[in-house]
């Protein structure tokens, strides 16, 4: 599936991936399951306080509220984004091991900094790799 | 004991589509178990190998999380409500 940022999101999600260096930043892409439109970043609190530079975690009833509050919205959970600091926007096996199916995850490469390259992942059927996605911002 | 077990968004692709499906168990377990002996897709994005429960996956009875009660082993009654319930995590790691 083709990921489809509306411009401003795009842009505020590399601010916040910009904000949040040298640490990992995380979100939910909001919008339409069916077209990979993505309407709305939100932002979600990385709650690996102790290895915040390296990893990222949002806990399960963070997470229920927070679709809970997108669903509410109209909208649907597209997949997740998170960044990773001085680093390729390339998904580590940390991130398949702990990836959901069914759900596109954005990686933002931040370097000194610097939001750039910016891709997605979608884990294969058997977990044992993820397939790149294509990303446009509209 | 009849459950409902309700499935998030992104494994509903193995359930049909269906936001809850209901099982027959004794035990949290069990009813896991009937879950993913119906719907087999399920059983590698809910467990390891070894048939641990993912680090990510949350279970809750009713509004309890079962790592507080018995974790697997944790007793269902009657129109009990499991929810699968998804932390997300990740890391560039090294």
């Amino acid at each position: 599936m083709t990921v489809r940022f509306a411009r401003a999101e795009y842009q505020r999600m590399h601010a916040a991936a910009a904000e949040g260096y040298p640490h990992e930043v995380v979100g939910i892409l909001a919008g339409s399951r069916s077209t990979g439109d993505v309407t709305e970043v939100v932002p979600l609190v990385n709650e690996r306080a102790d290895s915040p530079r390296n990893r990222y975690r949002v806990s399960g009833l963070v997470m229920m509220r927070a679709e809970q509050s997108v669903e509410a919205r109209g909208l649907e959970v597209v997949g997740y984004y998170h960044s990773h600091p001085d680093h390729p926007a390339r998904y580590s096996e940390y991130d398949r091991d702990h990836a959901l199916p069914n759900m596109s995850y954005v990686i933002v490469s931040v370097r000194e900094g610097v939001p750039g390259d910016t891709l997605s992942w979608r884990l294969v059927e058997d977990r044992s790799s993820m397939d790149a996605e294509p990303v446009e911002i509209v | 004991m009849s459950v409902t077990i309700q499935i998030p968004t992104a494994l509903r692709t193995y359930s049909d589509g269906n936001a809850a499906v209901e099982v027959s168990g004794t035990t949290v377990r069990e009813a896991l178990d009937a879950l993913t002996t119906t719907h087999t897709g399920l059983q590698r994005h809910l467990r390891t190998d070894s048939g641990a429960l993912r680090s990510f996956v949350n279970v809750y009875l009713n509004d309890e999380d079962i790592r507080y009660l018995g974790k697997e082993d944790t007793a269902v009654a009657d129109g009990d409500t499991l929810t699968i319930v998804p932390s997300i995590a990740g890391g560039v790691g090294s």
